[in-house]
């Protein structure tokens, strides 16, 4: 196995030639937050959270699928790339609805963990409220899109572990939603296993196990 | 423009779809039946559906090619069709072009509009049937083919376009030499070929125009392409929102595999077979990445980069992946050879461009000059300003060029000559070759709201930044040009505006915010007089 | 040689407000329990809906905590006029910090008229309601005016705010 030597914040450390640059973070010492990563899945570079700076690269370059070669340099907490990681922690809490004090996954969320990662104490773009649907239809477990900040993490343990295909992602910027089938009811896809797996990798309280929300029918007004 | 049979008179008759738009149809159906009706002696008048025929404003054209005089008409309706058919029957008589009924529709062809074209990319365009195979042989169609296949080996065309320094046309600008290389040198194993044809942006109908008016230009560009990287296989990917293009390019597809045009046994044995993939109305397809995965039938979403298509594409393959008018420049490239058209031009981006010019012009059309020609000449001097303009810059305020990646120059830039460099050294990009003038009625922020709404729309929806935050950046432009934003609020825009630029997957949300930044570069006071003094609680 | 005593620092003046929130926050903040007392050496509480009787938003406030979001006409003019009259804002909970379950009202599709519509059967409020007119929209405060300081939490944890004011005095 061949071994590159490369340097993060100007410590020198060694991991093998052609694993993702995250490796040699976390020999450095380095935990950058990160949301749509996980380390069993195809990476995506997605979340943008990961980026840092690598020497004589135009732009930054996102941890996750970056490969390691030997003499690169990298810089992890510039003040460009504290501000950008900010701003999207800050552009996911606008885009959807997470009023943490009230959701299921409130203190295990890593959504709430980047935020206080990256040090943010109030989101400076307007929130946005969209309009979103919860779905109840699964027996076992419960879909709040309020709280989906469209990771894919979900659509990718089921495909590439599950082999079940239920989730894809539907529409495109602003508008992307997560679907389950051929956009159902989750509970009316027939492909969906009930494994838990897309809850088990779903960083936030979009999917959660029911038993975790109590559902009372609402009287009503 | 030599008429198929000396004698005859031969009608070319603008078939694309801007004179279509103008009425072009209805105009060919009367001009068929009036020619069926002729029952005077001779060889009877050839009506002819010819791709653009460039001063899209006047459509639909009609070109009337006799005793080797070539006389264009414009603005033609059904009405004049008894007068056409006289002209084109009238052999003899005394200056029938001059036809009371006609005066107003004839388009003087020694104007600058016309008169300062080079067309290399668009030599036949105009001229051949798009339709008919023979007729593009006839032009020369598939002859470079043919000629490398038999003489010439892969390495030997490369180092021709090497030579030709030829560039990208799509927008970035790249080397093409040097991307073929890439993808010939990697590892053995297959390689594929795609064209991209997925322009989007929003005043651009360059690759449109190739493609409906000469199809057999791009399949032979393509094929070289094949031939030169090796490739056996390959994609022509077109947007569905072009359907004449698409039936053209289907027909021409068929033509060429019946008749086996793209093989040949000479230098190398080679046999290529393209296929036709039609987009699904996704503008972010034009980058790479997604164009890749809509071939592949997913989603058209873009993945980072590296491994770039050239290393890694379809199917895990080295890909090469040229725009339409690059492909479709090859043919007569490699006829004159590289040194010649490294010639035309500035030395480091050398040859003919493609530009379609809309908005605030007299004259809207395509037109094909020279790189390195200047802003004035093809805005001013080619397409006549501003209709009514006056002053030194025909009341021109800003041209946009590169679409919703790019950005506006101001007027005061017009003697800028036009290269991939220099315009981004401007704060703007060449991007594939749309030209959009704009008077002085347009508002900078105004515009650069349009952009960027266009860009929220057409996000893919993958990467944070892009989805989320060009959102929130066509918002804080709304507020701005309602007259509801602060300097505080500028500023926060600018700030949002360049982390998107800087953290966003691909080049949509990369260069999103260039319209704003362009804008606010050169028009800074359009946003500076839109201002609200802060309230005395927000300080 | 004498040792100087420490100069006194002088008596802060702190008001507390109530916008749109449930009085979470103002409870957390009674929670400090004895420690008020301590507090009460520092500060003069001039202005809170807990602890005071004064209406009026009083001139000259050095700290004031704002409780709840902007969700009405007079949640908005009050946080206006406590801007011009206080020193140092801080948003105290998450309505204040976020707009919270305050701004859930945010997400009816058909706006406020929706939400009318949903609470009392009409989209519009009879004219001569004694109700303030709600805002299209919740806004977390630091959206319509500068706030200094955050203290999230539904509500804040005690010990914070009494930190948070001990640091200050």
């Amino acid at each position: 196995m061949a071994v590159v030597t490369l340097h993060v914040d100007g410590m020198a450390v060694a991991v093998p030639a052609g694993a993702p640059l995250l490796q040699a973070l976390t020999a450095a010492g380095v935990t950058l937050p990160t949301l749509c990563h996980h380390p069993r899945l195809s990476p995506v570079a997605a979340c943008r959270l990961c980026l840092v700076e690598l020497e004589g690269a135009p732009r930054p370059v996102p941890a996750c699928v970056t490969a390691a070669a030997e003499g690169q340099r990298l810089a992890t907490d510039t003040p460009a790339l504290r501000q950008g990681r900010r701003l999207i922690v800050e552009l996911l809490f606008a885009e959807g609805n997470h009023p943490c004090a009230v959701c299921v996954a409130d203190g295990d969320c890593e959504l709430q963990d980047a935020a206080q990662r990256v040090g943010m104490d109030r989101v400076t773009v307007p929130y946005r409220h969209p309009p979103r649907q919860v779905d109840a239809s699964h027996p076992l477990f419960l879909l709040d899109h309020h709280r989906c900040i469209l990771c894919s993490r979900c659509v990718r343990v089921c495909d590439e572990i599950e082999g079940a295909h239920v989730w894809a992602m539907a529409e495109r910027g602003g508008r992307t939603r997560l679907i389950a089938g051929l956009d159902q009811p989750w509970g009316a896809v027939d492909s969906c296993t009930s494994c838990g797996k897309c809850v088990a990798v779903c960083p936030t309280g979009a999917l959660v196990t029911r038993e975790d929300v109590p559902l009372s029918p609402w009287p009503g007004p | 423009m030599t008429p198929a049979e000396p004698s005859a008179v031969l009608l070319r008759l603008c078939d694309a779809s801007g004179c279509r738009a103008a009425g072009a149809t209805a105009l060919a159906g009367a001009l068929a039946a009036g020619l069926e009706g002729l029952t005077s002696g001779g060889p009877p008048p050839r009506l002819k559906p010819v791709g653009c025929l460039r001063l899209c404003s006047r459509g639909p054209l009609l070109a009337v090619d006799r005793d080797g005089i070539s006389t264009l008409y414009g603005g033609l309706s059904p009405a004049q069709m008894p007068a056409l058919l006289a002209l084109a029957c009238g052999r003899g008589e005394p200056a029938p072009i001059r036809s009371a009924a006609l005066a107003g529709h004839v388009v003087d062809h020694r104007q600058p509009f016309f008169a300062l074209q080079r067309p290399l990319v668009l030599e036949t365009c105009g001229c051949v049937d798009p339709t008919d195979l023979d007729d593009a042989l006839a032009h020369g169609a598939y002859r470079q083919l043919q000629r490398l296949l038999a003489t010439a080996t892969p390495a030997q065309v490369r180092a021709e376009v090497r030579r030709s320094g030829l560039r990208g046309r799509g927008g970035a600008g790249y080397p093409t030499g040097l991307k073929w290389e890439t993808v010939a040198l990697q590892p053995p194993g297959p390689r594929l070929v795609v064209a991209n044809g997925d322009e989007g942006d929003p005043g651009a109908f360059m690759d449109r125009s190739i493609l409906e008016g000469d199809p057999h230009r791009l399949i032979e560009g393509l094929a070289i392409a094949a031939y030169a990287v090796g490739a056996r296989q390959g994609y022509i990917y077109v947007r569905a929102e072009y359907p004449l293009a698409i039936a053209r390019l289907r027909r021409a597809l068929d033509q060429v595999r019946d008749r086996g045009l793209l093989a040949g046994t000479g230098a190398g044995s080679f046999a290529f077979t393209p296929e036709l993939r039609v987009g699904a109305g996704a503008y972010v397809c034009g980058e790479e990445t997604a164009l890749l995965a809509s071939i592949a039938g997913g989603r058209g979403i873009p993945r980072q980069r590296p491994p770039f298509p050239a290393q890694e594409g379809l199917g895990g393959c080295p890909t090469l992946i040229n725009n339409i008018e690059t492909l479709a420049a090859l043919p007569a490239l490699l006829r004159m050879g590289g040194d010649a058209h490294a010639a035309i031009g500035p030395p480091t981006c050398p040859g003919t461009k493609v530009f379609s010019i809309s908005g605030a012009v007299v004259h809207t059309g395509l037109v094909e000059v020279p790189m390195g020609t200047s802003l004035r000449t093809v805005v001013l001097t080619m397409a006549g300003g501003v209709p009514d303009g006056t002053g030194s810059d025909g009341g021109i305020k800003a041209v946009q060029t590169g679409g919703p990646s790019g950005g506006c120059l101001p007027a005061s830039l017009l003697d800028t000559g036009i290269d991939y460099d220099v315009l981004r050294v401007l704060g703007s990009s060449l991007g594939s070759g749309g030209l959009v003038v704009l008077d002085h009625r347009c508002a900078m922020p105004e515009l650069a709201r349009q952009f960027m709404a266009f860009c929220a729309g057409e996000s893919c929806g993958k990467c944070v930044p892009c989805r989320a935050g060009t959102v929130q950046l066509a918002d804080l432009l709304d507020q701005l040009v309602q007259g509801r934003a602060s300097a505080a609020d500028l500023e926060r825009l600018v700030q949002l505006a360049e982390v998107v630029q800087r953290t966003s997957l691909c080049g949509l949300g990369q260069t999103a915010p260039n319209p704003l930044f362009s804008t606010l570069r050169h028009f800074r006071g359009d946003y500076l007089e839109r201002l609200q003094p802060l309230a005395p609680w927000q300080s | 040689m004498t040792a100087a005593l420490p100069p006194a620092k002088p008596r802060l003046r702190l008001a507390t407000v109530w916008l749109m929130g449930c009085s979470g926050c103002h409870m957390a903040f009674l929670d400090l329990d004895e420690a008020l007392v301590s507090l009460a050496d520092r500060y003069d509480i001039v202005h809170s809906p807990v602890l005071s009787d004064r209406k009026v938003f009083p001139e000259g406030v050095d700290v004031c905590l704002v409780e709840g979001a902007v969700s009405s006409v007079d949640n908005l003019a009050m946080a206006r006029r406590l801007r011009l009259r206080s020193r140092l804002v801080v948003a105290l909970g998450d309505c204040a910090v976020t707009g919270n379950v305050t701004a859930l009202r945010n997400q009816h599709p058909d706006g406020l008229a929706g939400v009318l519509q949903r609470c009392w059967g009409q989209a519009v409020p009879p004219a001569d309601s004694p109700l303030p007119p709600l805002l299209e929209r919740v806004l977390p405060l630091h959206a319509v005016i500068r706030v200094d300081l955050v203290l999230p939490g539904c509500p804040p944890e005690p010990g914070c705010i009494g930190r948070l004011l001990a640091s200050l005095g």
